[in-house]
């Protein structure tokens, strides 16, 4: 609504199909990268995450970008309503993503220490 | 009547009351805020699958090894393939949401209907190959041994390729029959008996001396422990109680019963949300078809499912990210 009131009979489909390919080229290297598995980027460690899950984590936040802005047509919309969609998702994923793998990386300090057995 | 008249000094401006400061339409709005409460849902999910993961960072299943089926192509190694053409079609049913969006702002009918029609089939076949997905995860493929522990033991040859149950395993005759509730005084049934009791494992493990065994556990560089063919047949003998072919809720033969239950839980539910897409999208393309919308003067309710069916498009993208690459 934000937008077809000032340029109603304009047509988006060549910006739609670049962003089909870019979406396109963006998976089709995530699944290259997952079927070789670069020995380097498998063994390499990045704030205690393998270099590879970055990039797969960055490209799918790229995708997630070009698919709310482009597709769902958030550019369009009034700053307002972009924040208080995207910030608050953001924020609380983040936070609930934080306090979920600590408390999960320490609950697997516990089974290593031989406290509590997982394998018998 | 000047005295009751309250001045604040922000009339006119963005939030001094009487517009609307966000300009959009009540029912986009709305759409907009459920897919925010629902992408919180999603998230819970993915990140307890993440809290899952991490608690047994060193024993989680390889989903390059449980996801490797391509239609046509039985016992070829094809990790990921099936997944990645899920994620194009997609993608690609969003762009011709995206389509009949676009086309809906020009109000040319012909078009909505058209490109709506090919999102619904693009919905459709996505549906049926998560269907596929499901089906080849629950028959499984070699099978396992399940532990005292609740860990499972999988079956390899010495070249490292996997072996399944059958290829090795004679099953006895045997005396214990299924108990139904047709022939029981409290009627009461139990579940289908696995068809290998663990003694014919055994038999047919010691019989095949090429066989070893790989445990659940991975090594620094994120590959499956393989015992030794001593350590192999006292692993099964001692820590063996039962046979796992396929997967669900309570045990499955890739590994991590936990892993099987996110499998189920979040594609599932992300399914859920693929099958109620298309049926909005069914309702809105009859709507279109009768000329609903061209009567109302606007296309904004093909655009409100249109959100909603891009929101599962970029569920699916997270999803295929942490189920099947990280």
């Amino acid at each position: 609504m934000a937008h077809d009131t000032t340029h109603a009979h304009e047509s988006n489909s060549k910006r739609i199909w670049t962003v089909f390919i870019i979406l396109s080229i963006i998976t089709l290297v995530e699944v290259i990268l997952g079927i070789i598995k670069p020995d380097f980027l498998v063994h390499t460690y990045f704030v205690s995450l393998k270099l590879i899950n970055w990039i797969f984590i960055v490209l799918t936040i790229w995708k997630a970008y070009y698919i709310t802005w482009a597709f769902m047509h958030m550019e369009g919309e009034t700053k307002g309503l972009r924040r208080s969609v995207v910030w608050t998702a953001g924020f609380l994923i983040v936070y609930l993503v934080f306090i979920l793998l600590t408390e999960g990386d320490y609950v697997h300090e516990v089974l290593q220490r031989g406290q509590v057995a997982w394998d018998f | 009547m000047e005295a009751t008249v309250t001045r604040t000094g922000t009339e006119g401006k963005t939030w001094g009351g009487g517009n609307q400061p966000l300009k959009v339409s009540y029912g986009k709005m709305m759409m907009w805020f459920f897919i925010l409460s629902d992408a919180l849902t999603f998230s819970g999910f993915l990140a307890s699958y993440g809290f899952a993961r991490y608690k047994f960072s060193n024993s989680w299943p390889i989903a390059d090894e449980v996801f490797n089926h391509f239609p046509f192509l039985h016992g070829v190694d094809a990790p990921m393939y099936y997944v990645a053409l899920m994620t194009f079609i997609l993608i690609f049913s969003s762009v011709t949401m995206v389509l009949a969006v676009d086309a809906g702002h020009n109000m040319k009918r012909g078009k909505v209907a058209i490109y709506m029609l090919l999102t619904i089939i693009g919905g459709i076949i996505f549906l049926g190959s998560q269907a596929w997905e499901w089906k080849n995860f629950i028959q499984g493929t070699y099978g396992a041994i399940e532990t005292r522990g609740g860990n499972v033991l999988q079956v390899i040859d010495n070249d490292g390729h996997r072996v399944a149950l059958d290829e090795f395993v004679v099953a006895a005759p045997k005396e214990r029959i299924q108990h139904e509730r047709t022939n029981g005084l409290w009627f009461t049934d139990e579940p289908t008996l696995a068809r290998f009791t663990m003694d014919d494992v055994l038999a047919g493990f010691e019989a095949n001396p090429n066989l070893l065994i790989r445990t659940q556990e991975l090594t620094e560089t994120g590959e499956k422990v393989i015992l030794t063919r001593q350590a192999s047949l006292a692993k099964l003998e001692s820590e063996g109680i039962g046979v796992i072919e396929g997967a669900n809720l309570q045990k499955n033969e890739y590994g991590n019963p936990l892993f099987g239950d996110f499998f189920f839980f979040i594609t599932g539910f992300h399914g859920f949300h693929v099958l109620t897409g298309v049926l909005i999208n069914i309702i809105i393309f009859f709507n279109v078809l009768i000329g609903t919308y061209e009567r109302r003067g606007h296309y904004e309710m093909v655009e409100k499912v249109g959100l909603y069916w891009h929101f599962v498009d970029l569920v699916w993208v997270f999803v295929f990210t942490f189920f099947y690459l990280v």
